[in-house]
């Protein structure tokens, strides 16, 4: 599904991947772990295509696409979601609006009529209840006035209603007390885990781990994969820390 | 306000004004005057999409209530001036939009005075300018030595969505009263290009991504406005041209 090979990319020409590779397939969820500052947050931006992520070499396919010669939106509309480490505010938006707006404007960009207010809203309100989160947050101003565990939720929420293909989750974990750290797992596997999709987990800690297992396990380090293995791999790391895996 | 000399740019009032359109309109009609006598009620919208040179002379008696709503967005240069004196526990409240791409010079013009006592104003005003447009905002309040108690608000943004746009903005106050309250807020800004990114790594195009943003940012202005739909309506389409 998503082949990344020798990617390199700059970041205010401070190169921060250098020579990434990775292949992820249909129906597999991958963990990227790492320390701070190992590009972690660059790949998943770099993948989004955000604006002032610079690929100086390599590829990324995506289904037989080029992902890198995507904007933003046709990325989105291919069926890639990216869970954000910090979900933005924008106020006087509202996220059932832009929720709406999105979904149809992808559905567009596929060939398919859009969703009605009435048939969005019965979609909306399935996931928000998945999530565990009041539907009277998803008629506020995207994100505004929500804790960090609250935004966390509303990107879950989010992925659920737009039912990508790949999701890239950056740090979803981080900002989540342990009832919400389980219902955003137990959200996770009930969007993504399926034959036809996959996910690619970027997390600092093993805890996200036990609730969503992966069947890859990656160290990110200084803008490459470091080393790959099994869901073991995570306990490793948590037992012994990145300095003695990564060197 | 009657405009008996042709004015120029040296006239505060006229600083950033199309000149050229002004003399081309010259003279200008007589002002309208709208006279809410006291204890009573006013409402109008006013959508300026021709282009054009609007003055209205507004006088509320006491505890008169009146609400504006303007929409200026049309023609190479819309202006609306307003004139408005407030007598004794009169309320003054103006919604306000201007809209302008290409090389459209929008300005919305007004003086309000407070004359007496325990009046209140509330002006907000947005302005979403693209191109090489300018859009302009000069507002007095005036309080008069007696108007104790007056609560006044100016409550003015700008969008610029070219670094070639022009935005001027002069709330300004003019107090002989000294038991007041006139609040004035004014910023000039761009969209977040974070914001507009996460809007579209949801699958919004650019350019819808754009009008959301815009819509939220002039949304507000129209609140309480009889024809509020269709205000937002016009608005949005106006939007649309721009982005």
């Amino acid at each position: 599904m998503l082949k990344i090979e020798n990617l390199h990319a700059t970041v205010a020409d401070k190169p921060i991947l250098k020579g990434l590779s990775l292949s992820i397939n249909a129906g597999e969820i991958h963990a990227i772990m790492g320390p701070n500052g190992a590009g972690k947050s660059t790949l998943s931006y770099v993948l989004g295509g955000r604006p002032g992520y610079e690929v100086t070499e390599g590829s990324v396919d995506f289904d037989g696409q080029d992902l890198l010669d995507m904007e933003p939106h046709e990325r989105a509309s291919a069926g890639l979601f990216l869970g954000f480490q910090y979900p933005v505010e924008i106020p006087g938006v509202s996220n059932v609006q832009f929720l709406r707006e999105s979904l149809n404007a992808q559905r567009k960009a596929r060939g398919l009529e859009p969703l009605s207010g009435g048939e969005f809203l019965k979609v909306a309100r399935e996931k928000a209840a998945l999530l565990k989160m009041d539907m009277d947050m998803l008629k506020r101003p995207v994100n505004v006035g929500f804790s960090g565990g609250e935004k966390k939720r509303n990107e879950m929420v989010q992925m659920g209603i737009l039912d990508p293909r790949l999701a890239i989750l950056d740090e979803t974990d981080s900002g989540l007390d342990i009832d919400a750290l389980r219902t955003v797992g137990d959200g996770i596997n009930s969007i993504m885990r399926r034959p036809d999709k996959a996910v690619l987990l970027i997390t600092h800690y093993q805890r996200l781990l036990d609730y969503v297992q992966p069947d890859f396990v990656h160290v990110l380090a200084a803008g490459r994969i470091v080393k790959s293995g099994g869901p073991e791999l995570a306990r490793e790391l948590e037992e012994h820390g990145y300095a003695e895996i990564a060197a | 306000m009657t405009t008996s000399v042709l004015p120029s740019r040296r006239d505060e009032a006229w600083r950033y004004s199309d000149i050229d359109a002004v003399v081309a309109a010259w003279p200008l009609p007589a002002p309208e005057s709208i006279i809410v006598p006291a204890g009573g009620k006013f409402a109008r919208a006013i959508v300026q999409d021709a282009g054009d040179i609007r003055q209205i002379e507004l006088v509320l008696g006491k505890g008169a209530a009146a609400a504006l709503h303007i929409l200026n967005i049309g023609g190479a240069y819309g202006r609306i001036e307003l004139a408005v004196t407030l007598h004794e526990g009169a309320d003054f409240m103006l919604g306000a939009a201007q809209i302008g791409g290409g090389a459209q010079n929008l300005e919305i013009v007004t003086t309000v005075t407070h004359a007496e006592p325990g009046a209140t104003s509330r002006q907000v005003v947005r302005s979403v300018l693209g191109g090489t447009a300018t859009g302009t905002y000069l507002g007095k309040v005036a309080v008069a030595r007696d108007a104790q108690q007056t609560d006044s608000e100016q409550d003015v943004k700008a969008m610029l969505l070219n670094r070639s746009a022009t935005a001027n903005a002069k709330p300004e106050l003019e107090i002989f009263a000294d038991d007041v309250k006139c609040a004035h807020g004014c910023a000039i800004g761009e969209l977040d290009p974070m914001a507009l990114y996460y809007l579209q790594s949801r699958g919004l195009p650019p350019g819808e991504a754009k009008k959301l943003m815009l819509q939220a940012f002039v949304a507000g202005v129209f609140d309480g406005a009889e024809d509020e739909e269709q205000l937002q309506a016009l608005a949005l389409a106006k939007l649309g041209e721009l982005v």
